[in-house]
């Protein structure tokens, strides 16, 4: 098992009902990660949804796609909807 | 060194300050090209025929795509027209009370602190990278903004002109698609999140960056 913190932004978030947690988890991808925290349902389920429009970012950089490894400890993996900034 | 290359704020800048310390003591500098986003409080898109490529892009897409548009200043951009008091007569039709559609009373910006400035520096390393430049300043404001108020800025400096052009509009591509900035606007409907626009993607993917957000 590992240690990941997870952040939400934007709708996600407010989908969420938090900003961040903290997950122990052994999914190995961030595809995973994403199946995982879908299959707890709820609020999860709804803000993460295959199908909508979810962009992640680990450790702080954008993910261009979900295939990513997770690291062994520590990681941080964002939850977020396309940028609307500028 | 100066200033960071990188602010996020809340509180509003000043164009004229920002410029005078990129240039500071740089003798070099023969160029400065600088663009503002501000807040519009329209929200549905342009409905001139396309007179470039970034329009046309634009007018392909659904209204609803598009409620939000950061305005160029740039002398002779129709954006630019929208921001002065007579925009009853301008070519995109007046403000937004004669229109009929949505208005944006305020609007929330919010960002994710720490990749943000990330982001944005390395999006600054690749312009250095592609254009011979003296100075870069990025300046994002978060928090709740008014219609009419200054959103972001982005300066550069270079030696001739043609570098400064290209390197600020490369960087409001990447900006808009890529930094982790997510704008909420208050309108008389209720409040909504602003969708992202596949156009900001084909605006980056012209620079060869393919790159998707939308």
């Amino acid at each position: 098992m590992k240690t990941v913190t997870l952040r939400y932004f934007a709708s996600i978030r407010e989908t969420v009902g938090v900003g961040s947690e903290t997950l122990r988890t052994d999914a190995p991808t961030l595809a995973a990660l994403r199946d995982e925290l879908i299959a707890r349902g709820g609020a999860h389920a709804a803000a993460l949804a295959r199908g909508r429009a979810v962009r992640l970012a680990l450790d702080q950089v954008m993910a261009p796609d979900e295939s990513a490894s997770l690291p062994d400890d520590g990681a941080e993996v964002a939850f977020f909807p396309p940028v609307t900034g500028g | 060194m100066g200033a960071p290359r990188v602010v996020i704020q809340t509180q509003d800048f000043d164009l004229s300050a920002e410029v005078a310390a990129l240039r500071a003591g740089d003798a070099r500098v023969g160029a400065v090209c600088t663009f503002v986003g501000t807040v519009r409080e329209r929200n549905d898109p342009p409905t001139l025929p396309a007179a470039h490529g970034a329009l046309a892009l634009q007018a392909a897409e659904p209204p609803e795509a598009t409620p939000l548009r950061a305005v160029p200043t740039r002398i002779g951009e129709p954006g630019a027209a929208a921001l002065s008091p007579q925009g009853a007569d301008s070519p995109w039709g007046g403000p937004a009370a004669n229109r009929g559609g949505s208005s944006v009373t305020a609007m929330e910006l919010e960002h994710y602190p720490g990749m943000t400035e990330q982001a944005i520096e390395a999006m600054i390393d690749e312009a250095h990278r592609r254009f011979a430049l003296y100075g870069v300043r990025v300046v994002h404001r978060v928090g709740r903004l008014a219609p009419q108020e200054q959103i972001v800025l982005v300066a550069v400096t270079s030696a001739h002109r043609g570098e400064s052009f290209q390197a600020c509009e490369f960087l409001m591509d990447y900006l808009k698609t890529q930094a982790p900035f997510w704008k909420k606007e208050t309108t008389p409907e209720g409040a909504r999140w602003v969708d992202a626009r596949v156009s900001d993607d084909a605006a980056l993917a012209r620079w060869g960056i393919a790159a998707r957000n939308a």
